[in-house]
């Protein structure tokens, strides 16, 4: 099961520039966001902001409130720890540099994602997130598995994110602003306005894929194939929660309404008690850890669903509380994995003599998991019980998937980190297991401590991180929950014990449900299996349509694409039924004849003639005209450059030509009749559009702008040059740059042909 | 191809060639030229030079490989948008410097529309070259 070699990565030195660079840049932003406590905890909220194309809205603003701390935090936090366990994990594979290079880019993509007070620039973040996690999941790219995973991750996140783009486009339509806490600011524009349902299908069409909720939630147990670290880090503590996020910081514009009610507690609850089955199902521990991960995030999108305090107070606890146990016990599974060379729950047991720190920190981990006291976990079931029956949709359907859920979780819990290490099986022998290095147990250790901590004290938790997270949602006006161990006997405590009663219950039958499961599971509809699918039948369309379109013979492609221009703009001028140009004959000079004679010679050669030579030379004929046109006309730049080219390709064509064989060996011209027939065609419509074009007046505001602007604001009297390297300098670069892609393509293809060639 | 006249023809004519070349270029942002009509000057020039003497001549006349030439006028092109970030402005901002100004005239100025469009120069230069030097080596 291990991707790397146990023995080797024992040896091979960690304490790395590539490893730990990662590790000091998430401990120094960790710091920095520390500092930020005493503020946000105080009610301020802190902005930073730089312009970045003011034209369009769309600047670097970054703000720190109470939700985007909690996740800073979270990701930062982790992160440091995550990275440290990840040097010694993956000491001297071969791609550890790129591995770590990757692991931090994706930290500061999440940083920028939580962080940014723009719309826009959240996107990109998010589009950031969805590239990374495809270079991690993709990482051991070796194996088709994980390329495949990748790529399922990378096109499920990313048509969600498109989908995001346009809600957000619109909210910035909507809202006339891309500043969150400016469209926060404006209270309930967004629900009342008539374009509230489109957004809210299209940003919550992102949030459910990157939150893998079902039924969009397939790629993430097979993002699983991502080594460890990247899995604890990533589908568990942080880029799955981007979803989420986006839900929390959402909510004040999006929410308070039952559209947005029914569908996060239907989609959370769904996705919950669904997730939990399926994770009691698996016998891979970290398959099993990653449905439960799918249940902590439909347990969040449930309780943000509602937006009384207790549910959301919820939320934020239970979010810091998954965090915690969540990255813990991946990181013990990867320490299982990395000492003994296996996941199979079935093959785990009796670990706890050889790897006694892991057994603790797991069992710490897991205690908090599975939500006994008094761990940060007892207080995170508490109040989502408390949040369940405080929702204004079904308290009791909730409060039911969450039990549910709950004592699922329970079991679990006991399957992932008791099971492997007190089960009364001596296998450990066997394994050859041995505790990990110390880099790799302070990550687990560290995580789990902060669960029994804040689980004791949980005032820490409260006042500095949770209470100024709901307030960042709720506003301040809504009082959060308390966080408390006891909280006296209520209903959320008795629902506390029935859950206790059913986890140990459906943890000792556990096999019997597993086998039960297994049956039903070979019925059941695979969504995966039906990705494949979906992703087979568009490759088959494209082939086929490239094969009806595409044929190979460059006159068909020419023929398609005139064929097209024509239909598309003769059309549209029958559509609109507008020939009536005025065909008043102009004065003509003298030199119009001559530059429309030597036009109409050159075409007339090139029609004719059987030379290739002499038909490229009567079309640098027909461009000559053309250029004369342009100087007629008073376009000297245009016609300089038309000449040149007109000059150069005549020379590049005679250079092709002498490869080619005579145009049309007798008996192919049978095609001539149809292309003559399109080419009077075109021609007769493109006359058409232009004397429509100059008969009505012509709009000269550009004109003039351009020729007043030209000389104060960019020193230069040849408009035409300036508006190239000046006005539209943007425009410009991007010609050159697809100049520069065509002739190294072009090469590339000239050059390959010569070395086929050249074989024997 | 071996015509006299030709390659007498060009030795004239190519430094005639790149010089107008560059004399377009620089001419370009009051009077008509610029980058891009240099470029095709100057490429003109050396697939002149190519036909008479072959592309191997002309290669070594370039000294370097066509396509960098290309990819470092695109880098060119790229700073000089870059430089208006670092004088606060936004992306591709002309900067603008009048050396020796006065009241009355504007001295010699230079700027980075200036190396912008030295950037399109190479770019079109370099990118017919790499073309058309491919072709012909490939016939």
């Amino acid at each position: 099961m291990a991707t790397h070699g146990t023995d080797d990565a024992g040896k091979a030195p960690w304490l790395t520039v590539a490893g730990m660079a990662p590790v000091l840049l998430a401990l120094a932003l960790f710091a920095a966001l520390l500092q930020a406590i005493p503020a946000v905890s105080a009610g301020e909220s802190l902005r930073f902001a730089w312009d970045w194309v003011p034209s369009l809205g769309i600047s670097l603003s970054f703000l720190i409130d109470g939700l985007s701390l909690i996740f800073g935090l979270l990701i930062t936090g982790i992160g440091a720890l995550v990275f440290l366990y990840s040097s010694k994990y993956l000491a001297g594979h071969a791609h550890f540099t790129r591995f770590a290079l990757f692991l931090a880019l994706f930290m500061l993509s999440m940083l920028g994602l939580v962080l940014a007070d723009n719309l826009l620039t959240l996107f990109v973040f998010w589009e950031l997130t969805t590239i990374t996690s495809y270079l991690l999941i993709g990482f051991d790219h070796a194996t088709g598995k994980a390329r495949r995973s990748a790529l399922q991750a990378l096109l499920l996140t990313g048509t969600g994110g498109l989908a995001l783009l346009a809600g957000f486009i619109l909210i910035g339509t909507v809202a006339g602003t891309f500043e969150l806490s400016e469209i926060r600011a404006q209270g309930n524009v967004l629900q009342d306005h008539a374009l509230y349902l489109p957004i809210l299908i299209l940003v919550l069409a992102g949030a459910f894929t990157k939150s893998a909720q079902f039924p969009l939630h397939f790629w993430l147990p097979n993002a699983m194939a991502a080594p460890t670290p990247v899995s604890a880090y990533l589908h568990s503590a942080t880029m799955v929660k981007a979803g989420v996020y986006l839900m929390a910081r959402m909510h004040p514009n999006l929410g308070g309404t039952d559209v947005w009610l029914w569908t996060l507690t239907i989609a959370g609850a769904v996705t919950a008690v669904f997730a939990s089955v399926m994770a009691l199902k698996q016998t891979d521990l970290k398959q099993a850890l990653a449905y439960t991960t799918l249940m902590a995030l439909g347990t969040l999108t449930l309780f943000l669903a509602a937006d009384v305090g207790y549910a959301i107070t919820a939320a934020m606890t239970f979010l810091i509380v998954h965090s915690l146990y969540k990255a813990a016990l991946f990181l013990v599974v990867g320490i299982i994995d990395h000492g003994t060379g296996t996941r199979d729950v079935y093959k785990l047991g009796g670990l706890a003599k050889a790897m006694p720190i892991t057994a603790i920190a797991a069992g710490i981990a897991a205690l908090s998991m599975a939500g006994f006291p008094p761990f940060l976990g007892f207080i995170g079931k508490e109040l989502k019980y408390a949040g369940a029956l405080a929702v204004q949709s079904e308290p009791f359907l909730v409060a039911g998937a969450v039990l549910l859920a709950n004592a699922l979780m329970l079991a679990v819990a006991g399957i992932v980190s008791f099971s492997p290490f007190w089960r009364r099986k001596h296998l450990a022998d066997d394994l050859n297991a041995h505790e990990a290095p110390w880099p790799m147990l302070v990550g687990p250790v560290v995580l789990a401590a902060l669960g029994a901590v804040f689980g004791i004290f949980p005032d820490l938790l409260a006042y500095s991180l949770v209470n100024p997270g709901v307030a960042a949602i709720l506003g301040d006006d809504v009082k959060p929950a308390e966080l408390k161990l006891w909280a006296g006997v209520n209903l959320p405590l008795i629902l506390s014990l029935a859950t206790f009663t059913l986890g140990i219950v459906i943890y000792i039958y556990r096999q019997s449900l597993r086998d039960r499961l297994a049956a039903m599971g070979e019925r059941a509809i695979s969504l995966d299996r039906g990705w494949d699918r979906v992703l087979g039948g568009l490759k088959a369309t494209a082939a086929w349509q490239t094969r009806v379109i595409q044929s190979g013979v460059l006159r068909h492609y020419l023929f398609i694409t005139f064929a097209t221009l024509f239909v598309a703009v003769g059309g549209t001028l029958l559509a609109r039924g507008g020939f009536n140009v005025d065909v008043s004959m102009p004065d003509m000079l003298l030199k119009h004849w001559v530059v429309i004679l030597l036009i109409f010679a050159g075409a007339m050669l090139t029609l004719t003639t059987s030379s290739r030579i002499a038909a490229i030379a009567g079309l640098g004929a027909v461009g000559i005209g053309v250029a004369l046109i342009f100087i007629i006309f008073g376009a000297p730049d245009v016609a300089i450059t038309q000449l040149l080219v007109e000059t150069l390709v005549v020379v590049l064509f005679g250079v092709a030509a002498l490869k080619l064989p005579k145009l049309d060996p007798g008996g192919e011209k049978t095609h001539r009749p149809l292309d003559a027939l399109l080419a009077i065609g075109i021609g007769v419509v493109v006359t058409l559009v232009l004397l429509m074009v100059t008969d009505g007046p012509l709009d000269r505001r550009l004109t003039t702008y351009f020729e007043t602007a030209s000389w104060p604001d960019a020193f230069g009297r040849n408009i035409v040059n300036v508006i190239l390297v000046d006005f539209r300098a943007l425009d410009t670069f991007g010609e050159i740059a697809v100049v520069v892609i065509a002739a190294l393509g072009a090469f590339a293809l000239l050059k390959g042909r010569k070395t086929e060639e050249e074989k024997p | 191809m071996n015509s006299i006249i030709l390659l007498a023809g060009t030795r004239l004519l190519v430094a005639l060639l790149l010089v107008f070349s560059i004399f377009m270029l620089l001419r370009g942002h009051n009077t008509p030229g610029g980058g891009f009509i240099g470029g095709l000057i100057g490429a003109t020039g050396f697939v002149v030079y190519a036909i008479a003497c072959g592309t191997e001549q002309a290669r070594l006349a370039l000294r370097v490989p066509p396509e960098n030439v290309a990819m470092v006028g695109l880098g060119i092109a790229l700073f000089a948008g870059v430089m208006a970030i670092f004088f606060g402005d936004a992306f591709f901002t002309g900067q603008w410097l009048f050396i020796g100004a006065t009241e009355d005239d504007k001295g010699l100025p230079l700027s980075s529309v200036l190396v912008f469009d030295i950037g399109v120069y190479m770019v079109v230069m370099g990118s017919i070259l790499t073309l058309t030097f491919a072709l012909e080596e490939g016939v």
